[in-house]
């Protein structure tokens, strides 16, 4: 209850309470921001936010001093797109909110929104930020609908989690999309088209009860799209081929104020150019590189390269229970052409840019919430591994009901059931 | 073709029998025989040339690290391996300054080319769900060769794979073991002389696919599906057993009628199939082991073994592998208590660890499954070396898969199954450079022209491209 009286207060902007104030001294400081990265560096953090970061070595007075000497210090990791804290267990185990079907309730889909459905005490959660990762975007996997709802950002800290309702709005205009629509992209686009011209058409203004209304959008639909036509909540769409990727294109040439980004793109590279010229930021998998469908017959390791040397800005991070190898994944990018710095900027400052919490997220720079991360080494290394994770400027415990489950059975008992064993 | 002619003669003399009936009961008709190899083998190793790698960080696959190595092969097999070896005039010398050399990856579990890329309903070949016992059904009659995934696992390194039926079914059919080199047929990449698997599933698939179709719908409901199968198969043995022992006595027996799934699931009792089980829970792994013993079978692995840590005693007990993902978990209730140290436990706790795939994106960095099993139990305090642990990648899945004696190490007389790798193959950034296979090099990173392209892929967007 103390840690949350101290987080509510210093939210309300309110220093009467103070958390502790840490100085992590000597570690390889990735900043993310114009300051770049620092070889001997120190990061000073002052309630629950970066006060600095610099090249000093000498932690000021009444700090509590963590040592990263030989180790890399990095902004928290964030979550792209996930559907953290909708779903604990995917198949044959009770309700999973990341899923929903069609019915009366915003048979478009719009009006859905996660930021009901959210449980911070998800297992996935502790599991994830063990590993770096301290803010994720959870959006719906499947709705069946038009829309996929809006999704939002969280905080995978120990107390507070809203970070950001209604952040984004998610459409599939990939097969999937089709199928779920008409069973043709013939039907899908102009279905799309329409839903925001009807959004549009009313001009910012929320239809209530008693207005007459007779657009094909359920009024609740409506209203939750007025937001994406105004370009103040983004709308992320999944297209894979390049096709598809083009419609995207050409709906940011109707509507230049819609903030899109793209999820997937698998085949973005063969449309590189158009994109960055669309200012389209791009959610990927980069390891994608089989033509799983036919809507992805260029996958290639190169796709998160090819699109980054045109000057788009690439995120990673699309999974749920193993978000955690998002690293891996860039990676694996950095691999295949992705300057490394891209690499970690694909965890951290492009996903807080395209989600609108930059103004918090993504870099170590003064004023940020002291989202922390301080790794054994590089990242983007498989063998590498969080030693220590701040969140809100708080360091949390690298424990999990995983780490609980292991340190129960890494010395198998002889004297009584490893069920009595409480690590 | 060794096959064909027997089989050939078997048909012919029942196709006799039946045309002469009685006249033909003076002379004692030939034995009726089971052609175990109707399908065999057309592999021919790509063309090589004698060649040493040298220079390099070599891990042997059986627990050895040799920094400055070399190593030499000719005609297809491992010659030497050391610091200090004698190389013939007329090899082709590679310089692997800086680089690592590795047995090629065996992957223990893909489906590959049963469930191939594109993932269309008209390829979805992998689990054949009308029956929960299916022995009589084989993958290799379901492989499409000119899966992309094959050539995108070959770069990756990967120089053979089980491929394996779905897990929908109690006993789900027999697996095959191929090597990875482009073939027109599924008869050219299959693994010479390597013993079939049998594909068996414990837990929440088959009582999910059969719960409203007949059954089993519960736990208890397969381990009776199991065991029902067992008892079946024990009494056609006891069958084709009487009747060659009547025929040998030089009397006139009718023989059984064949039965492909019984032929299967004797296989297994013959200890000529070996059995990899899909088995998520410890507790569930357990029984299954009793389950061996009470028909006298042997479980080779467990597949995808998420809790094996919680029973690394019994899984040495009984000397069974676990082949298992680093850290896949939560998908499932039977995968909800997935760790991250799973795999090196069970090494430490000596039984038999493998890596495994399940997967046409995880099948390409195998490598890098194993080098985040490795941090993470190091980081819990198993000390294992990297060299240890690449038997995870090859002798191990090579034991299991009954081939050892062919593949799996870099030792004299082995099949020259080697990766040249850019840098320390435990490194995300590491690639394959080179992947040879029996000697033949399959894939040569620096040379895009040599790439294999599939049918599929011809004419397609991003064709030859950089994968």
């Amino acid at each position: 209850m103390k840690k949350l009286a101290i987080a509510l207060i210093t939210a309300l902007g309110c220093g009467a309470v103070q958390a502790q104030n840490i100085a992590i001294v000597g570690g390889y400081v990735h900043t993310l921001s114009e300051q770049g990265s620092i070889e001997k560096g120190m990061v000073l953090i002052k309630d629950g936010r970066i006060e600095a970061v610099n090249e000093r070595q000498d932690a000021p007075a009444g700090y509590r001093v963590i040592d990263a000497t030989g180790k890399v210090v990095t902004p928290g990791l964030i979550g792209a797109f996930t559907s953290l804290g909708l779903v604990e267990v995917g198949m044959s185990a009770g309700t999973v909110d990341a899923s929903a079907e069609s019915q009366d309730y915003a048979p478009y889909g719009a009006a859905i929104d996660v930021s009901y459905a959210f449980n911070p005490d998800s297992t996935l959660i502790p599991v994830t930020r063990i590993e770096g990762f301290t803010l994720a975007a959870s959006g719906m996997s499947s709705t069946h609908s038009l829309f996929g709802g809006q999704g939002a950002v969280f905080s995978l800290g120990i107390d507070e989690s809203l970070v950001k309702p209604r952040a984004f709005m998610t459409v599939a205009v990939d097969h999937g999309g089709a199928d779920d629509n008409g069973g043709s992209r013939a039907v899908l686009w102009p279905k799309l088209l329409s839903a925001l011209a009807e959004a549009s058409a009313l001009q910012g203004n929320p239809l209530t009860p008693k207005d007459d209304w007779h657009g094909a959008l359920s009024k609740e639909d409506a209203n939750a799209l007025l937001p994406v036509v105004a370009g103040d909540m983004p709308l992320f769409i999944d297209a894979r081929r390049k096709s598809d990727i083009l419609q995207v294109i050409a709906l940011k040439q109707d509507y230049p104020q819609l903030q899109l980004v793209l999820l997937y793109a698998t085949e973005g590279w063969r449309v590189a150019k158009d994109i960055a010229a669309a200012k389209i930021p791009v959610i990927l998998d980069p390891e994608a590189n089989l033509p799983g469908s036919f809507d992805q017959l260029g996958a290639t390791l190169a796709n998160a390269g090819r699109l980054d040397a045109a000057g788009v800005k690439v995120s990673i991070g699309m999974d749920t229970h193993n978000l955690r190898l998002a690293t891996q994944h860039a990676g694996n990018a950095v691999a295949n052409g992705l300057p490394w710095q891209q690499g970690l900027a694909a965890l951290t400052i492009n996903p807080a840019q395209l989600l609108g919490v930059e103004k918090d997220y993504g870099s170590l720079e003064s004023g940020k919430v002291a989202d922390v991360v301080i790794w054994s080494g590089d990242p983007l290394q498989v063998m590498e591994a969080p030693e220590r994770v701040l969140i809100n400027g708080e360091e949390v415990e690298l424990e999990s009901r995983q780490t609980k489950l292991r340190d129960r059975y890494l010395t198998l008992s002889q004297d009584k059931p490893q069920g009595y064993v409480r690590p | 073709m060794q096959g064909s002619p027997r089989f050939l003669f078997a048909a012919l003399s029942l196709a006799m029998l039946a045309a002469c009936g009685q006249q033909a009961s003076d002379e004692q008709p030939p034995l009726v025989e089971i052609d175990k190899d109707p399908y065999p083998s057309t592999y021919t190793p790509l063309p090589s040339v004698t060649t040493a790698i040298t220079n390099v960080t070599l891990l042997d696959g059986i627990g050895g690290q040799i920094e400055g190595a070399s190593v030499l092969f000719e005609q297809g097999k491992v010659v030497a391996v050391g610091t200090d070896i004698a190389i013939p005039d007329n090899a082709e010398i590679i310089d692997g300054s800086g680089k690592w050399v590795t047995p090629g990856i065996i992957d223990v579990h893909s489906h590959l080319g049963v469930y191939p890329s594109p993932g269309t309903h008209s390829h979805s070949d992998g689990n054949e769900m009308t029956k929960p016992v299916t022995a009589g059904v084989w993958a290799e009659h379901s492989i499409w060769v000119q899966d992309a995934g094959f050539s995108r696992a070959l770069a990756g390194g990967v120089t053979a794979l089980q491929i394996l039926p779905g897990s929908a079914n109690l006993v789900g059919g027999r697996a095959v073991t191929v090597k990875n080199l482009p073939g027109r047929t599924m008869q050219s990449m299959k693994f010479p002389d390597a013993p079939y698997g049998m594909k068996m599933a414990c837990g929440e698939n088959p009582k999910r696919v059969y719960g409203d179709k007949g059954g089993p719908a519960t736990r208890m409901g397969n381990v009776a599906g199991y065991r029902q199968a067992w008892a079946d198969a024990q009494d056609y043995k006891r069958k084709w057993e009487k009747y060659r022992e009547e025929h040998e006595a030089g009397k006139n027996p009718t023989p059984p009628k064949r039965d492909l799934t019984m032929d299967s699931l004797v296989g297994v009792l013959d200890g000529e199939i070996m059995v990899h089980m899909h088995c998520y829970r410890a507790d569930e792994m357990a029984i299954m082991m009793d389950l061996m013993k009470e028909f006298n079978y042997q479980i080779a692995s467990f597949q995808h073994a998420v809790e094996a840590y919680k029973i690394t005693d019994l899984l040495a007990e009984n000397n069974v592998c676990s082949a298992m993902w680093a850290d896949w978990w939560g998908f499932k209730m039977e995968a909800y208590d997935g760790i991250r140290e799973n795999v090196p436990m069970v090494h430490q706790g000596g039984a038999c660890a493998i890596v495994h795939s399940d997967d046409d994106l995880g099948i390409q960095r195998l490598n890098q499954e194993a080098a985040k099993a490795l941090g993470d139990g190091l980081r819990a305090g198993i000390d294992i070396s990297k060299a240890e642990a690449w038997q995870w990648l090859s002798a191990n899945p090579a034991k299991s898969l009954g081939i050892f004696d062919q593949t799996g190490s870099l030792e004299a007389g082995k099949n020259a199954d080697i990766v040249l790798w850019s840098t320390d193959p435990f490194s995300t950034y590491a690639q394959a450079e080179r992947v040879y296979i029996d000697g033949g090099l399959a894939y040569d990173r620096q040379d895009p022209a040599s790439w294999p392209v599939q049918d599929f892929e011809l004419g397609q967007p991003g064709e030859g491209d950089v994968k």
